[in-house]
């Protein structure tokens, strides 16, 4: 004992530091994470996350392949919500390109965004509450996330993987039958929302383990460069699809949810509200969709559809051009951001004139707010620390490239 | 776009202010871009941090590029917005293999990570940094992998028997 305790001072025992590491082979790290967290007792001292272990030069691979053959490795950047990666790589190059796409289009894609929100919060919500000890919710949260992988396969036949948005446009029609699915979806999701609700936000538990926990202000959470959620969570009021719209969030009506404390709990009160928000964006969009084609005419950029390839020689070509040389975008060079699930997912495309990108750089969400979980967790109780990285709901895939 | 758009002042208030430390301004599809003098990066990311027609409080990115032909061969680009005023930047500065560039941890401490990232890939050193390291690849690695002559597959050792020899 002697050794251990150093001294004992104004009565409080200081221990000899420990250095605890946490992953990256952990099921609470949400994937490949590794933490050296330093203990004082209970209390954490310095928590350095070491990240990597996922690391597999996307943006190298992508300097070597065709603007559209790119598509597929965005699926597995943020593999619980890949609609959004898709999104968010494929309005890069459309900007790059100068390229308009159809409304139809547009609204497709604003509900696959959506969607897959909801997959990923869901995803978050799950993990997190199962962390802390809930592990009803992770198979609620779970079952619900079927329902909407399952509107996935119903579309393009992909759940994790979709890659269902192409540039110019989605790749499969959005049939009835899928809109009904959806339908089914916006009646039941809420109902099951407020079932979460029921177990966790009047919880006992569920309350002494998220309030006021891993706190941040405002000022340094817009410092730390947070974004999504757990900015939103401190009481910052930024969402782009409401500050610089895209597609056609302008067109529906929706709120954004801020929280007060910048705690946990509010960054779990966010995500829920934005799971209703998004029910009623998909509503909305489903309601609003006009009729027309689902992709860009421009054969060049969208290969015509291959029961035309078969029998028209100049589709052929177009066909057989796209595959083998893909099309060319101009010199130049872009910045592209969406509001992902996780916060502001940005591509940055240097295009040389080829066609394929000079330079393409991932801004990615899950790597910038992982930034914060030292000064989030400094000073807590180890216990907090998973309960806080759960909040900033991390994915490595995303987080390493 | 419903975004209100006052590039044009913005790009004179700079000029005005910086004079020859600005040297290129372009837009191009609506992003605004300026190309500035290393020496003086500092001065124009706290003045585009405090000034009150810009309040670019956030850090959205650090990144390089790198072409390989040219001298000076690196891009250091920074990605900043104005959560107040909903207008975004793009600032580059020039730099050559071994030089450094002086961090703008001070201002922001979001430029950590992924200064710390553009280190990794492009072996651009950040002067007065606080943790000057790489982030993804292991401490041991040899080169940096986002340069526009390592090789994609990397370069051949025991752990890697498809890359390419070294010379």
């Amino acid at each position: 004992m002697a050794e251990i305790i150093n001294e004992i001072d104004n009565g409080e025992i200081i221990t000899k530091e420990l250095s605890l590491h946490l992953g990256p082979q952990h099921p609470s790290s949400h994937g490949v994470l590794h933490l050296v967290i330093k203990l004082q007792g209970e209390r954490v001292t310095d928590c350095q996350p070491e990240i990597g272990y996922l690391h597999r030069g996307t943006e190298k691979i992508a300097e070597n392949l065709l603007y559209h053959q790119f598509v597929p490795y965005t699926d597995r950047l943020d593999y619980m919500c890949a609609m959004s990666n898709n999104l968010a790589y494929v309005m890069a190059v459309e900007k790059l390109l100068g390229l308009d796409i159809p409304d139809r289009a547009k609204y497709i894609r604003v509900i696959a965004a959506e969607l897959s929100r909801i997959a990923g919060h869901l995803m978050g919500l799950g993990a997190w509450a199962v962390d802390l000890g809930a592990m009803t919710i992770l198979l609620y949260a779970v079952r619900e996330r079927e329902i909407v992988l399952d509107i996935f396969e119903q579309v393009c036949g992909g759940r994790l993987t979709p890659t269902y948005m192409r540039v110019g446009g989605v790749r499969y029609e959005f049939t009835d039958e899928v809109k009904e699915s959806c339908r089914q979806l916006v009646k039941m999701l809420p109902g099951k929302l407020d079932e979460y609700e029921t177990i966790l936000t009047g919880n006992r538990i569920w309350l002494d383990r998220n309030k006021g926990v891993g706190r941040i202000s405002a000022q340094d959470a817009i410092n730390l460069g947070l974004s999504g959620p757990a900015l939103r969570a401190s009481g910052v009021k930024w969402d782009i699809r409401k500050d610089e719209p895209y597609l056609v969030y302008d067109r529906v009506d929706f709120d954004v949810p801020v929280g007060e404390n910048g705690d946990c709990f509010d960054r779990y009160m966010v995500r829920v509200t934005e799971m209703r928000q998004s029910v009623r964006i998909i509503d909305q969009c489903l309601r609003d969709m006009p009729d027309g084609p689902f992709a860009s005419e421009n054969t060049e950029i969208v290969p015509p559809p291959k029961k035309d390839v078969y029998t028209n020689m100049e589709n052929l070509i177009h066909h057989f051009k796209y595959v083998s040389s893909g099309f060319k975008a101009p010199k130049g060079e872009i910045y592209s951001a969406i509001e992902a699930p996780k916060g502001e997912l940005g591509v940055y495309i240097v295009g040389d004139g080829t066609e394929r990108p000079y330079r393409l750089k991932l801004r990615v969400p899950s790597f910038m707010n992982l930034q914060a979980l030292n000064d989030m967790v400094k000073g807590q109780y180890l216990a907090d620390v998973i309960a806080v990285l759960s909040s900033i709901d991390p994915v490595f895939g995303e987080c390493d490239k | 776009m419903t975004r209100f758009d006052k590039k044009p002042e913005l790009t004179a208030r700079l000029k005005d202010t910086f004079h020859n430390n600005i040297l290129e301004v372009s837009d191009f599809r609506d992003d605004l871009t300026i190309v500035v003098d290393k020496g003086a990066l500092l001065r124009i990311m706290e003045f585009l941090k405090t000034d009150n027609d810009f309040r670019m409080n956030y850090l959205v990115d650090v990144c390089g590029a790198d072409y390989l032909t040219r001298s000076p061969r690196f891009d250091v680009v920074y990605h900043l917005y104005s959560i107040f005023n909903r207008q975004r930047i793009r600032v580059k500065i020039r730099v050559n293999d071994k030089e450094t560039v002086p961090s703008v941890t001070g201002l922001w401490s979001a430029a950590n990570w992924p200064e710390r990232e553009t280190f990794d890939m492009f072996g651009v050193t950040f002067e007065g940094h606080p943790d000057m390291r790489r982030i993804y690849l292991a401490e041991d690695w040899e080169g940096h992998p986002l340069r526009k002559d390592y090789p994609l597959r990397g370069y051949k050792d025991k752990y890697n028997p498809f890359g390419e020899e070294k010379e």
